[in-house]
């Protein structure tokens, strides 16, 4: 199977010869202050398999290697001649027929392994190897950029990796709220937390995040504390206020799990369809929740690692490598596929077992960074992602 | 009793114990680490109080479930959800919507079993009188993480604990380990249940096949550690190894439905490779050796000497720590016993700057201690609060169990999460008599500073006050 789309691997080298002309020549980029641009990054924790969340119809070996747990192309969601959408994925389905969601069928992080938690530290902490960096590429982002304007906001009980390092950032999760007690002994913890670096650093943040989203209405937060996996699209509708708050974050990072389905994937429906439902829900809450923002943002849904190309023994998949990655968004240029399909043939599987990648994750991290948030691009080689010379970024993803 | 002693007393009884019961300071203060080591039980940990159901029957109760909503098939086995959605998408919604209510009415029982399991443990760690005891069970625990996060896992994670680790927990670290390794649990959770070589008999005429997840989260998780310098091919090795450590299935007999049970049928045959070392086909002994030499080895005891420094001590554990731990591991065979007491005999374990940060369940078990209290409901005081804490006890959400890691917990919104749940649970629970200081010190000992002494001194109420000691610097770290 040959690609065809404007954003092959040839084609982004191409690009990377002419980096500086596309940047300077992109019409949109000056009209639009940067504080209002968007970036949501989705963590889908767990190995999500790529070869079900866009599956390759096409390729004449996808059935056989998947068996039972291949989506029917008369099932699945036609996006082109080679490739569909999970049925789950209705309304990323909607935004690719809009322009305004592209898929990477065969993207993966630098390294080849196979823990999902050396592979999700490379995937956040964005170094060339493992154990090369302790902070998140984003937080690091943050960093680089000059003035300071952007900043970020974890969403959840725990803080990313991705997000960690030396700029303070938000967070925030569903819960209770407030009362006029807890106001008058937050004053008191400042104090007392004053010593403890970084206990007076969260707490503050995270008084001020609250009292932020006290102004919020609309949507039962308490139901999604009690079920999350229902109550995802008022979480990510929520999150998204946060981000068109004036001099609110312009970053937001979630994380969903799950995806690790060694047994019993299932296919049209199924464990993992179930999952899909809720990545789908998330991207639809932001969407909705974004309102006219939305055509300011960029969405990137990105896993540690996909799963082996062919069914192992108890109708599941194990630890592969590359993995599809879903970009959504307004801001997004439209476009087909994004980088080359290796393809499932014999010989052209890594190992003889998972797909092969043929585009390293950094490369979107990048050209997301720099056409969208305006980053500079030799902070971006030198600090965010450093030893990334030989994944340049892919440019033009957006408008 | 000199200051240093009460300070040690005040480390007994916060770091090393679950923070401090009325009345426990006094009891630790005279010889701290004695206190300490007489905890350590060669018989294992405490059990929950309760009738709870073991493994077996929860397994049958669960086969009950499956065939009452029509997903278990004759052999025994599950059928695949995709044919299970088809026939039911096959009905209209109305009965599609019926057969879902009656499903959830069914999985009831079941989820409150969970409740229980997490109940039970809670209060266990809320009033026991061998808190060191039951912090390095909870670390087992965690270290061989069996989540409810998976339906087929959901549950016998609590049976798991009670009887795969809890009688462990002070003994060899093999036998815990093969205790972990063959519990019906842990076969589940990681899907080894049905995993089957490719030259078995089941292999080759039932197209059953490999799943090499628990031999992979074996290796990388409770033994060696990621960074031992195994490949996917020893993996691959051990999980051919692994195949016919399976589980009576649900139409099995009596005797071994819901216990381990060692499937010839599904056993890969032949001699395999794991990190270089040979292992001759000897059925279930084969993957039973392979276990043994884990255990044994010197990656496993730096693995194991690491994780307990970090849960004890810091974040970024004293070096000279790790290493004395490791060879407390090595020179003992792994007795963990030995290694509890290596632990509180070393000087680094005992510094008075508390660097851990407590994680939210440690946190609301000290808050209920601080109290001198138990919650007496399951749902409102345990496992909705824990929930919305982000620690809902048995649901680690991968099988790396839940972070020790300060930056993990410490996010802005997880300090005002506690301080909601500070508030409210002192509305109820804020002692009732004796002065705010008195139970401050009561709590903290020699660890509680002057600022935040006046901070409660000056509370206009037993509530407030007791919303800032739980939410002092001292009491969220240990």
């Amino acid at each position: 199977m040959t690609n065809q789309t404007p954003f092959s691997r040839r084609a982004a080298l191409k690009f990377g010869a002419s980096l500086g002309v596309t940047f300077l020549a992109s019409p949109t980029f000056a009209a639009l202050p940067q504080g209002k641009r968007k970036l949501v990054v989705i963590i889908c924790r767990g190995a999500m398999d790529g070869l079900s969340v866009s599956p390759p119809v096409g390729d004449p070996n996808y059935a056989a290697l998947r068996r039972q747990i291949a989506i029917p192309a008369e099932a699945a969601l036609k996006l082109d001649g080679d490739f569909a959408l999970h049925p789950k994925l209705a309304a990323i389905y909607a935004l690719t027929q809009a322009g305004q969601a592209r898929i990477a069928p065969a993207v993966a992080i630098p390294e080849r392994i196979r823990s999902h938690f050396e592979a999700q530290d490379l995937l956040e902490s964005g170094g060339d190897r493992l154990y090369a960096t302790t902070t998140g590429w984003l937080n690091r982002a943050l960093a680089a950029q000059s003035g300071r304007a952007i900043t970020a906001i974890a969403v959840g009980t725990q803080e990313p990796l991705i997000l960690r390092g030396s700029v303070e950032i938000q967070s925030w999760s569903p819960g209770g709220k407030m009362t006029q007690d807890m106001t008058r002994i937050s004053g008191v913890l400042q104090d007392l937390y004053a010593p403890d670096p970084m206990l007076s650093r969260a707490f503050a943040s995270g008084m001020q995040t609250e009292n932020m989203a006290e102004g919020f209405s609309g949507g039962d937060m308490a139901k999604y504390a009690a079920q999350p996996q229902k109550a995802v699209h008022d979480y990510t509708s929520t999150t998204a206020k946060f981000l068109t708050q004036d001099g609110g974050p312009s970053i937001a990072v979630l994380s969903l799990d799950g995806y690790d389905t060694h047994a019993n994937q299932g296919g049209v429906n199924g464990q993992l369809a179930n999952h899909l439902k809720v990545l789908d829900d998330a991207v639809d809450g932001l969407h909705d929740g974004l309102g006219q923002s939305w055509s300011d943002t960029v969405v990137i849904a990105v896993t540690e690692f996909g799963r082996t190309a062919r069914i192992n023994g108890t109708g599941g998949t194990d630890h592969g490598t590359a993995s599809t990655m879903i970009l959504a968004g307004g801001a997004l240029r439209p476009g087909g596929i994004v980088g080359d399909w290796p393809t499932l043939a014999d010989g052209k599987l890594f190992e003889n077992r998972d797909l092969a990648p043929t585009l390293d994750v950094r490369q979107v991290f990048k050209g997301v960074l720099s056409d969208h948030l305006g980053l500079d691009r030799r902070a971006l080689e030198a600090t965010v992602f450093p030893g990334s010379a030989g994944a340049p970024a892919l440019t033009g993803l957006t408008a | 009793m000199t200051a240093l002693k009460s300070m040690d007393g005040a480390i007994a009884v916060t770091r090393f114990g679950l923070g401090a019961k009325p009345g426990e300071m006094e009891a630790a203060a005279d010889d701290p680490r004695g206190w300490l080591k007489a905890q350590i039980a060669r018989d294992g940990a405490e059990q929950p109080a309760g009738s709870l159901p073991g493994t077996i029957d929860r397994f049958a109760a669960f086969g009950d479930y499956l065939a009452q909503v029509g997903i278990l098939k004759q052999d025994g086995t599950i059928v695949e959800t995709t044919a299970a959605s088809a026939s039911a998408a096959a009905m209209s919604e109305d009965q599609g919507k019926k057969i879902q209510e009656q499903r959830r009415a069914d999985l009831q029982p079941l989820l409150e079993g969970v409740r229980d399991e997490i109940f039970a443990r809670t209060r266990l760690a809320t009033s026991t009188a061998n808190p060191f005891r039951e912090r390095w069970t909870l670390f087992w625990a965690n270290h061989f993480t069996v989540s409810s996060a998976k339906l087929q896992s959901s549950v016998v994670a609590g049976p798991f604990e009670r009887e795969a680790i809890r009688p462990n927990v002070f003994g060899r670290f093999e036998d815990l380990l093969v205790a972990s390794s063959t519990h019906p649990g842990m076969l589940l959770y990681l899907d080894q249940a049905r995993s089957a070589g490719p030259n078995s008999p089941a292999g080759l005429y039932r197209k059953m096949g490999l799943n090499e997840n628990l031999a992979r989260e074996i290796m990388e998780l409770h033994t060696v550690g990621a960074d031992a310098g195994y490949t996917q091919a020893d993996v691959t090795e051990f999980a051919r190894a692994l195949t016919g450590y399976s589980i009576g299935g649900f139409k099995e007999s009596g005797d071994t439905r819901g216990r381990f049970l060692y499937r010839p049928l599904l056993h890969e045959p032949g001699t395999r490779t794991v990190m270089g070392r040979h292992y001759a086909e000897e059925g279930q002994d084969q993957a039973r050796a392979i276990l043994a030499d884990l255990a044994a080895s010197p990656k496993t005891a730096e693995h194991v000497a690491r994780k307990l420094a970090i849960h004890f001590v810091a974040d970024d554990p004293p070096p000279g720590l790790v290493q004395r731990l490791r060879g407390s591991y090595l020179e003992s065979n792994g007795n963990l016993a030995h290694l509890a007491e290596t632990l509180i005999d070393s000087r680094e374990a005992w510094s008075p700057d508390a660097r851990k940060f407590k994680t939210p369940c440690e946190f609301v078990v000290s808050g209920y201690r601080a109290a001198g209290a138990s919650p007496s409901d399951p749902a409102k005081e345990v496992v909705q609060p824990l929930t919305f804490l982000g620690q809902r006890p048995f649901a680690a959400p991968q099988p790396n169990g839940w972070s020790d890691l300060a930056a993990d917990w410490a996010a802005p919104d997880a300090l005002v999460k506690r301080l909601t749940w500070a508030a409210k649970f002192s509305d109820y629970y804020a002692p009732k008599d004796g002065a705010p200081v008195d139970v401050a010190a009561t709590t903290l000992g020699e660890r509680l500073n002057a600022s935040t002494r006046t901070a409660i001194a000056r509370a206009e109420s037993r509530v407030e006050a007791f919303s800032i000691l739980l939410m002092s610097p001292e009491f969220q770290r240990r």
